[in-house]
């Protein structure tokens, strides 16, 4: 697709529960790339498979849950290494996570531990990947505070040497979010997963910890995926977007063709039902009919079919393949090309 | 849509009609082990209701002369032929420790019949009848199906009428609990204020006593003149002055959450009366709690009474509970000598397991998120 | 945090007030009042006591005054730690109950100790693998643990140890220690008895506090803090240690509070069957001889014990949480 590697590769991933009422597809068949140093929005309704993927390339996948087919495939200084294939447990992927990909959980709030202090929490994060600032020597506990503080003051917490040891209860969900920000940074990620990082904090605080994150991946040159279920964000974080829908990709492309130009109905859908400023007022907002189809009842095809304006009879059978519409956008709909999932 | 869709809906449309019973009776089916411990549960109450039906005879008749008499088993078949007997025993008298020894005489078979006569009794203390579940035809003859005492008395017999009283006692003990519990929680969440905290003052300080040592302080007060039926009695309700503490907090903890909800504002802006609201829409929401966490405190109660009267100052002899009958395995000597005396301590574990069982299946089937 | 540990102290001698006034009320409920029962006892014994030692005694006690005035007598006696006279043994009761009180606390804190170091591995199991054999089996024994009434379990333990190894598992020492001076050896020999009836004492505490401790876990193990301390990439097992147990942990220092008024409940049980040296079997002759002045002051024992219990509980609660001790 790209001239480049990319960082990230995850082809054809697929994730299933398997609870007591039967097995859950939460993940079926997603790929995507994602390139150094690029901030990649992953958008879709709650419930499609987003979070789900996340944590599938950390392989923090909790039982019931298993990644049953597929390849995440991460680039790292000595070559390439499938995270699918590694033991979740295991030296490597531990190695991995925390160091070279960190995530920035959604609730704040509860990510850290009440009954310990936020900077004992990041500090432990450092120690255990000293060497990515440190090589050939295990960093000391007092240098690992040092360079705690250090974060806390480039994600502008205020007072650091006194916040490091507040616990998070004694924090504003702002700066909750921003040490949260500060440990995924910690060890210098060459990946960062933010899983809907501003839901749960209130609207000035978002656009706050957003530029935050704008700045902060400019200065380290970390790629991003950002995931979230709100298009306004994905508009101003992002360059590249991949719109999910019950565990598959539904189109992919860069920011602007996404929102200029979607080619996948569902994708119109989700803009459709965005307020505008242009828009006339008081008319009722367009809704995608229908509702998510509960999960133990996947439609065959194409998963989108029941609710589309568009569907067609083939849409039923045949689950459509991810093909290029236009120069950099993918799309998985029978309306615009005839390929097929074998 | 296809007819698997269908059956989920239809699935789908049974669950949002079934009444709040309904859904707490599907769960709690789906826990086997709690079923069939319900069932057993439902046997040992008919023993509660008629123990001299299961007797084989009058648990007061002595006979030191047949003291210590081993298990004497049922075998249903003789010759090939359906004729129940038991196997009869001769002693014989040790000469150097002096006691009897008994063995099973291969020679001589008692003859047994189900619902054969034998001593008269009373059902529910209205209909005279001598029916009995297993007779020994001859009714001169005595069985001993689970062995006997010290004085010769029947421990089969003897189980049955325990099982009465002190699954009665569990019974009434949680009875009186659940409306301690409930009044005096129930006001204490309602009211809130001085009150709220005058209570669970009171529970803090009930809760924080070791229960035993003021049970026994409290039942060595109780007259020595009174009959077994006061004791009985006296007994449940010291049980119940601490048992109702926990049920207490739960209610409160539910009046308090329930207070704020929506449908009770409702209620009272509808102009409801407040004990209409409290007995129509609050009670009722938490109403399957309560009956799980009152089968939880049944086995308790057992287990304090079987302890109280194992150490004498419980239910006392001649009336006869589990406990009361334990207290004759409380001799080393004797136990090695008759083991069986232990039988009593297995029917209350098998109890109290039984009521646990029940009681986590239903808390299980009444709030599903609880865990 | 020290304004909160004195808040719970001052609270201290007004439990106690209470304690005593409701154990006063109950040891004086049986018909007759001690000196009529202990010149009966005399009496019966052959032996008799003198007019004026009665009338002195009588003062002293205040038995002729309304109940009140006996109890405030009995208290003020009681802070000059005179516990009054037991009838039974003749001697005063500070000393029956002086001799005992050592080893019941030896054994109910042993029992405790023991408790904690099997239940809480026993429920980190339990969660850390639910539904593998192993937590099958602990829900099993935690289930007849708790059914299990611990007379029962004493009883059974001490039939199968004499009937079929020819072994007594009664008292606290072996005979060639039991009126020896305190040593290493003797200490040795009350620790190899003192297990026992610390491991019966203790099971049905353990098999309640290991489910307690499973279900708190699993609770934790699905926090969102798990996954943050995961994606750190931390060891499974220290991470599950470091954070989910430590929270896990947090509540069960508050059933200290119902945990040990149990335990000394069950010493009472449990001495009275395997024949220890206790204040329980003491308490209970007393009561059954009506030896009321000795049966208030163990009770009044009983309850301080418990009070201080539950008052340490409050405060290792409050160090072990951040959230109380910034707070409270």
């Amino acid at each position: 697709m790209t001239a480049i590697d990319p960082l990230l590769s995850v082809r054809d991933l697929r994730v299933s529960f398997a609870l007591d009422e039967g097995l859950v597809r939460a993940v079926d068949g997603t790929s995507f790339d994602v390139l150094s140093g690029q901030v990649l929005g992953v958008v879709g309704e709650s419930g499609c498979g987003k979070s789900v993927t996340m944590r599938a390339i950390l392989q923090l996948v909790e039982r019931p849950g298993r990644i049953t087919h597929g390849a995440i495939r991460f680039r790292r200084d000595d070559g390439i290494v499938d995270l699918a294939q590694l033991e979740p447990r295991g030296a490597a992927m531990r190695e991995i996570r925390g160091g070279e990909i960190a995530l920035i959980p959604q609730e704040p709030m509860a990510a850290f531990s009440p009954v310990h202090t936020v900077g004992e929490q990041i500090i432990e994060a450092i120690l255990l990947h000293s060497h990515r600032w440190q090589a050939g020597r295990a960093l000391s506990r007092r240098e690992a505070r040092d360079i705690t503080v250090g974060l806390f003051r480039d994600v502008g917490i205020s007072m650091p040497e006194q916040r490091v040891d507040a616990y998070s209860w004694q924090l504003s969900g702002g700066l909750r979010q921003r040490a949260m920000i500060a440990m995924a940074l910690s060890c210098k990620p060459r990946l960062l997963i933010a899983d809907e990082p501003t839901t749960a904090i209130d609207v000035t605080t978002q656009a706050q910890v957003l530029a935050l994150l704008r700045d902060l991946q400019a200065r380290y040159d970390t790629a991003i995926i950002f995931i979230t279920h709100d298009l306004g964000v994905i508009a101003q974080m992002a360059s590249y977007v991949v719109v999910m829908y019950l565990g598959r990709v539904m189109e992919e492309g860069p920011v602007d063709d996404i929102f200029h130009a979607p080619k996948h109905p569902y994708t119109q859908a989700l803009l459709r039902s965005i307020p505008s400023l242009h828009g006339k007022t008081r008319v009722a907002l367009p809704v995608i009919s229908g509702a998510l189809p509960h999960p133990f009842n996947r439609p065959t095809g194409c998963p989108f079919h029941p609710r589309c304006p568009d569907a067609m009879d083939r849409c039923s059978a045949a689950v459509p393949k991810p093909m290029p519409v236009a120069a950099n956008q993918l799309a998985s709909c029978f309306l615009h090309h005839d390929e097929a999932e074998p | 849509m296809t007819t698997l869709d269908l059956a989920g809906k239809e699935a789908e449309d049974r669950i949002a009609v079934a009444s709040n019973w309904k859904l707490v009776w599907w769960r709690f089916r789906r826990h086997h082990l709690a079923v069939a411990s319900a069932v057993l549960l439902i046997f040992m109450y008919l023993i509660v209701l008629a123990p001299d039906f299961f007797s084989t005879q009058d648990p007061e008749r002595t006979d030191a002369r047949q003291a210590f008499i081993p298990l004497q088993a049922v075998h249903l078949f003789d010759d090939g032929k359906l004729s129940p007997w038991v196997p009869a025993v001769v002693g014989k008298r040790n000469p150097t420790t002096l006691r009897m020894e008994w063995t099973a005489d291969p020679t001589r078979k008692i003859a047994v019949h189900f619902f054969g006569t034998g001593y008269k009794w009373k059902l529910l203390g209205l209909f005279e009848t001598d029916r009995h579940l297993i007779a020994p035809v001859d009714p001169n003859q005595r069985i001993f199906l689970l062995g006997s005492d010290r004085l010769g008395r029947d421990q089969w017999s003897r189980i049955m009428h325990g099982t009465q009283t002190s699954m009665t006692v569990g019974l009434v003990a949680v009875a009186l609990s659940v409306v301690l519990g409930v009044v005096l929680g129930g006001i204490s969440g309602y009211v809130g204020g001085k009150t709220d905290s005058f209570i669970q003052r009171l529970i803090e300080l009930l809760q924080s006593v070791p229960t035993i040592p003021i049970w026994l302080a409290l039942s060595a007060a109780l007259p020595r003149d009174w009959t077994p039926t006061q004791i009985f009695f006296a007994i449940t309700v010291i049980l119940s002055l601490v048992g109702w503490t926990t049920l207490g907090r739960e209610v409160r903890g539910r009046f308090l959450a329930l207070r704020e909800e929506d449908f009770v504002l409702a209620a009272r802006l509808a102009g409801c009366s407040r004990l209409r609201i409290i007995l129509r829409h609050m009670v009722p929401t938490f109403m399957s709690h309560i009956i799980a966490t009152s089968s939880l405190a049944i086995p308790v109660m057992i287990i304090n009474e079987t302890s109280l009267s194992f150490l004498g100052l419980g239910i006392r002899p001649p009336a006869i509970s589990w406990g009361v009958l334990l207290q004759e395995a409380q001799n080393i000597q004797t136990l090695a000598l008759a083991p069986w005396l232990l039988i009593p301590g297995l029917v209350v574990i098998v109890a109290v397991l039984a009521f646990n069982l029940v009681g986590d299946g239903l808390r299980d089937a009444a709030d599903p998120y609880s865990h | 945090m020290t304004r909160y540990i004195l808040q719970r102290l001052a609270l201290l001698p007004l439990l106690m007030v209470v304690y005593s006034f409701v154990i006063f009320v109950i040891i004086q409920a049986p018909p007759g009042d001690f000196l009529t029962a202990y010149v009966a006892t005399l009496a019966s014994s052959g032996s008799s006591i003198s007019q004026e030692q009665i009338e002195a005694w009588r003062a002293q006690y205040g038995l002729d005054q309304p109940m009140i005035v006996q109890y405030w007598l009995w208290v003020k006696h009681l802070l000059h730690g005179n516990f009054g006279l037991s009838l039974e043994y003749q001697r005063p009761n500070a000393e029956l109950i002086g001799e005992q009180i050592g080893l019941t606390l030896a054994l109910a804190l042993f029992s405790f100790v023991l408790t904690w170091a099997i239940a809480i591995p026993a429920g980190i199991y339990s969660a850390t693998h639910p539904r593998s054999l192993g937590d099958h089996v602990l829900t099993v024994i935690n289930y007849v643990g708790v059914a299990t009434p611990n007379f029962m379990l004493a009883l059974i333990l001490m039939w199968v140890a004499f009937a079929y190894f020819d072994l007594s598992v009664t008292g606290l020492y072996s005979p060639e220690y039991a009126d020896a001076p305190w040593s290493w050896a003797k200490l040795a020999d009350l620790m190899a008895h003192l297990w026992l009836p610390a491991l019966v004492l203790g099971i049905a505490g353990t098999a309640r506090l290991s489910r307690v401790m499973r279900a708190n876990l699993l609770d934790e193990l699905n926090k969102p803090y798990v996954v943050t301390a995961r994606a750190k990439g931390m060891k499974e097992w220290r991470l599950v240690l470091r954070y989910p147990v430590r929270l896990a942990f947090n509540p069960l220092i508050s059933t200290i509070g119902w945990y040990l008024p149990m335990l000394f409940s069950g010493s009472l049980i449990v001495a009275t069957v395997m024949n220890l040296p206790n204040i329980g079997p003491l308490l209970l002759r007393a009561l059954v001889n009506q030896d009321m002045y000795l049966a208030g002051g163990i009770l009044l024992i009983y309850s301080f014990l418990t009070i201080v219990g539950t008052l340490l509980s409050d405060i290792l609660l409050a160090l072990a949480d951040p959230r109380i001790r910034v707070e409270g």
